[in-house]
């Protein structure tokens, strides 16, 4: 029980990671990136591409992956993003969708149906566990994954709040016609966003890759779960998503342990009964069943 | 104007007659079409109407309640399951699919109310994940064998030229119904309540639209096209396997037939499925490449041509083919009649 | 010499006409008043010239330098600031935030954040409170304030008392006297006829898009001016 516990509080790192780019993007931008599991997936491939063709291991290939991740989020966001934003709510959720399918397909067409891993690369990191009292094991590699998370989440918290940057991109967010008259360049500003929130990406594909497999169209479920721990957390808020990322995982594990597919029932249960209730919350129980507007 | 002005509320243009005419006169050709076209392009008309299907019931969704669904391949697969369900239960098979797009009308009216409270992203996503669940539990059914699928067995009994002609019938039918049916909702004074909601909803409530009951209407009526059409594929494919059904890409397809042919309109919608269709019969077999033109295509469109086709073609010529609106006519004192 | 000159300059609401054929000057040192009733393109002249507005036709130019087509944010670089209708803070930041933000540009000078607690007193206390939760003349100041501190050479006013009880008003003109005595260039919209010509060296009348008055202050009686606001008398009196 203490076991399944501790195993879901360090898969929910993991889902703390990928999901702070989506959230970061969401509350600075408004838009939900729907190509972010893709783009998480494309960062793996680099790396193992890096790794099979160059020996590099993937924590040397991040050093080259993830600056280019910055500068693929800031030019996704010039071209991309910020003409899809002009255009309306629903555009950016189709324009990213759009983008989703191109990524995936693309991917596929490079690399095939295989399944592939960055754990081959990682030597023993890969299967190496730390002893906790209580008889219970933890993987490095999961500890590890949660610490990045708390760092990165922390980070983009202390990013936001203290430094210059940081500033102009939260006025950016609240009223971008105002930040311009005070000498912000809103463009700038949500392009350095994106390009934040890819980096993290990039970190979150890595992790992906080495903790287990990836393929082609892995950026699905990527997408969804990390759709789901930032939703589950307060869509935009930092902290947040790391409990968010923790309870999607929480459910995800006791559900596996119920039964093979109650991984998936209960972590998309969480989600959907977190969703509802929150609306419920915020209209009470007549809105929630609301008489004919 | 003076009190002497006199001015007619018109519905009708001279080329939305002609439309309309054009479109009786399809509905005909197509009826009779089984007595003289070959199996091949019976199968292919058959498909090319549940494009269409689907095309007109994403873009209701989109186009007129505003609401973008990542997840529309829920009832795509709950149509099918539900068909296999009944056929299993001894329903003819094609009584069984009429019989699923209702059931799922049904299931869509509770999942309605919490959907309906979601906005934008979460909507989009929600109903994504909602058909996920779907999935597994359908694959929890012993009858669906899980993945492996099953199939529409009892199609079998109706020898083949007969069964095609059947599907083909249905299909036709359940075009004409439901585009019928959508276009006399747009006509009617839900229409123009849809039509309020879609340019500004804020306003629309605030003149004593029904904003919500109006949404859930076209949830629930999107719901029961887009099962039909997932029936409809089930009779063509034979095969049940949940994960063709339950998957994505019938977003993806339904997402680039609205946006090329042109989203929040009508006409938009049918030309998107033809051009799909077109591409698809053209393109189809070209394997994964197929795929990211049509997402690439699918970007480019939302960035540039945000209005698809048919709505660059509106705009530009103000051509409208099918009556949904209304025109005043005016007649000043004095002028030509 | 001029330091911001406006030549001819047309501005569109979608479909309606806010500015008509526009041409105004504004010298360094210059504080000028402008006046009209609502809906005279008072405001949208003001954003046009900070940049957050578009012209149709016509063109700006800030220290002989051509910026019509300039965006905000370079403006302000320039040495424009607004402080625009309706205060406009950020209201999830604090005041400091706000205030801070106003260096963005990166503009040298004497404005520091400290220096903003110092001419508007009543704001020291709420340094680190959120913008949302200011009382109109709170919000005022540090919407004032933030557009001091990117040390802007022209500052741009947009209805300082709107909103405002008359004591708010008050401290505010009174906290701006040094400000308007050293020599900073100021355009101000004002509703309040007195105050304007109080404060104001000139006073520029606008009606329906253009101008109908255009005067030093000293020149004027407020009859003159009351008349032109209300287009009873449409021509300029010559400085």
């Amino acid at each position: 029980m203490i076991n399944t516990i501790v195993q879901g509080l360090l898969l929910g790192g993991y889902y703390a990671l990928i999901a702070a780019g989506l959230s970061f993007m969401f509350s600075v931008m408004r838009i939900i990136n729907l190509a972010h599991g893709s783009l998480a997936v494309l960062a793996a491939y680099l790396l193992l591409v890096l790794a099979q063709n160059y020996h590099l291991s993937p924590f040397v290939g991040l050093i080259i992956v993830l600056p280019l991740m910055a500068v693929i989020g800031f030019l996704l966001q010039r071209f991309i993003l910020d003409r899809a934003m002009q255009a309306g709510q629903l555009v950016p959720i189709l324009a990213t969708f759009g983008l989703a399918i191109v990524i995936d397909n693309v991917l596929f067409e490079l690399f095939g149906a295989n399944t592939r891993s960055l754990s081959n690369f990682i030597g023993s990191l890969s299967y190496d566990s730390i002893a906790l009292p209580g008889d219970i094991y933890v993987g490095e590699l999961a500890v590890g994954t949660f610490v990045l998370a708390i760092v990165v989440l922390g980070g983009l918290q202390l990013f936001l709040s203290f430094t210059r940057y940081g500033r102009a991109i939260r006025a950016t967010a609240e009223d971008p016609d105002t930040a311009g008259l005070v000498g912000i360049n809103p463009r700038m500003a949500t392009a350095v966003a994106s390009a934040i929130a890819l980096f993290t990406v990039g970190l979150a594909g890595a992790a992906l890759g080495m903790r287990g497999t990836f393929d082609a169209y892995a950026g699905a479920s990527q997408l969804l779960f990390a759709f789901e721990a930032a939703v589950i957390g307060g869509a935009g808020s930092v902290w947040g998503t790391l409990i968010g990322g923790i309870v999607l995982a929480l459910a995800q594990t006791f559900g596996a342990k119920v039964s093979p597919l109650g991984f998936l029932l209960a972590g998309h249960g969480v989600f959907l009964v977190v969703l509802f209730v929150r609306v419920w919350l915020a209209g009470g129980v007549r809105a929630f069943l609301r008489r004919p507007a | 104007m003076n009190a002497q002005t006199t001015f007619r509320v018109e519905r009708w243009t001279a080329a939305s007659r002609t439309a309309i005419a054009v479109v009786i006169a399809l509905a005909v050709i197509a009826a009779i079409a089984p007595f003289w076209l070959g199996p091949g392009a019976m199968d292919r008309l058959t498909i090319l109407f549940v494009y269409i299907i689907l095309a007109v019931m994403w873009n209701a969704l989109a186009g007129y309640a505003g609401l973008v669904s990542v997840g529309q391949q829920l009832f795509v697969g709950l149509g099918a399951y539900f068909t296999i369900k009944l056929a299993d239960w001894g329903v003819n098979p094609f009584v069984g699919m009429v019989g699923a797009a209702i059931i799922v009308g049904v299931i869509a009216v509770p999942l309605s109310f919490p959907m309906l409270r979601l906005r934008g992203g979460e909507f989009a996503i929600g109903m994504w994940v909602v058909s996920e669940m779907a999935h597994l539990l359908v694959n929890l059914d012993p009858l669906v064998r899980g993945e492996t699928g099953t199939s529409l067995i009892s199609l079998n009994a109706f020898d083949a030229p007969l069964r095609r002609n059947l599907i083909y019938w249905l299909a036709l039918a359940a075009l004409l119904v439901l585009l019928g049916g959508l276009f006399m909702l747009l006509r009617s004074r839900v229409g123009a309540a849809i039509q309020a909601i879609r340019d500004n909803e804020e306003a629309a409530a605030s003149v004593g639209v029904r904003v919500t009951s109006t949404k859930r209407m076209i949830f629930i009526f999107t719901a029961v096209g887009v099962a039909m059409a997932g029936a409809l594929w089930l009779a063509t494919a034979l095969t049940f396997q949940p994960k063709a059904y339950f998957s994505v890409q019938w977003t993806a397809y339904m997402i680039f037939m609205v946006l090329v042919g042109g989203i929040g309109t009508f006409e938009g919608a049918i030309l998107g499925a033809v051009i799909f269709f077109a591409i698809e019969t053209w393109f189809g077999a070209t394997g994964v490449w197929y795929l990211v033109g049509l997402g690439a295509t699918a970007l480019i469109f939302a960035l540039l041509l945000p209005r698809g086709i048919w709505g660059e073609i509106e705009r530009r010529t103000g051509l409208r083919l099918l009556p949904v609106g209304y025109r005043l006519e005016f007649k000043l004192p004095g002028a030509e009649p | 010499m001029s330091l911001l000159a406006v030549t001819s300059l047309n501005l569109h609401h979608g479909l309606l006409h806010a500015v008509r054929d526009l041409s105004l000057d504004v010298s360094e040192g210059e504080i000028v008043a402008l006046v009209g009733a609502n809906g005279a393109g008072k405001t949208t002249l003001l954003r046009a010239i900070a940049g957050a507005h578009r012209p149709s036709s016509g063109s700006i130019s800030f220290g002989g330098v051509d910026i019509t087509r300039l965006p905000a944010h370079r403006r302000v670089n320039m040495g424009i600031a607004l402080v625009p209708e309706g205060r406009r803070l950020f209201t999830q930041m604090t005041v400091e935030e706000n205030l801070l933000l106003g260096r963005m540009s990166g503009r040298i000078g004497n404005w520091t954040v400290d220096k903003v607690l110092e001419t508007f007193p009543n704001l020291a206390a709420r340094r680190s409170a959120r913008a949302g939760t200011l009382s109109g003349g709170e919000q005022q100041a540090t919407a004032i304030g933030r557009a001091l501190m990117s040390n802007p050479s022209l500052l741009l006013l947009d209805e300082l008392s709107l909103g405002l009880s008359p004591i708010a008003v008050d401290r505010l003109y009174e906290s701006l006297r040094t400000l308007m005595q050293s020599g900073t260039t100021i355009v101000l919209v004002e509703q309040d006829l007195g105050r304007a010509m109080q404060v104001a060296t000139r006073i520029v009348c606008m009606l329906e898009g253009r101008v109908v008055l255009e005067a030093p202050a000293a020149n004027l009686a407020r009859e003159q001016v009351t008349e032109a606001y209300f287009g009873l008398a449409p021509h300029r009196v010559p400085a």
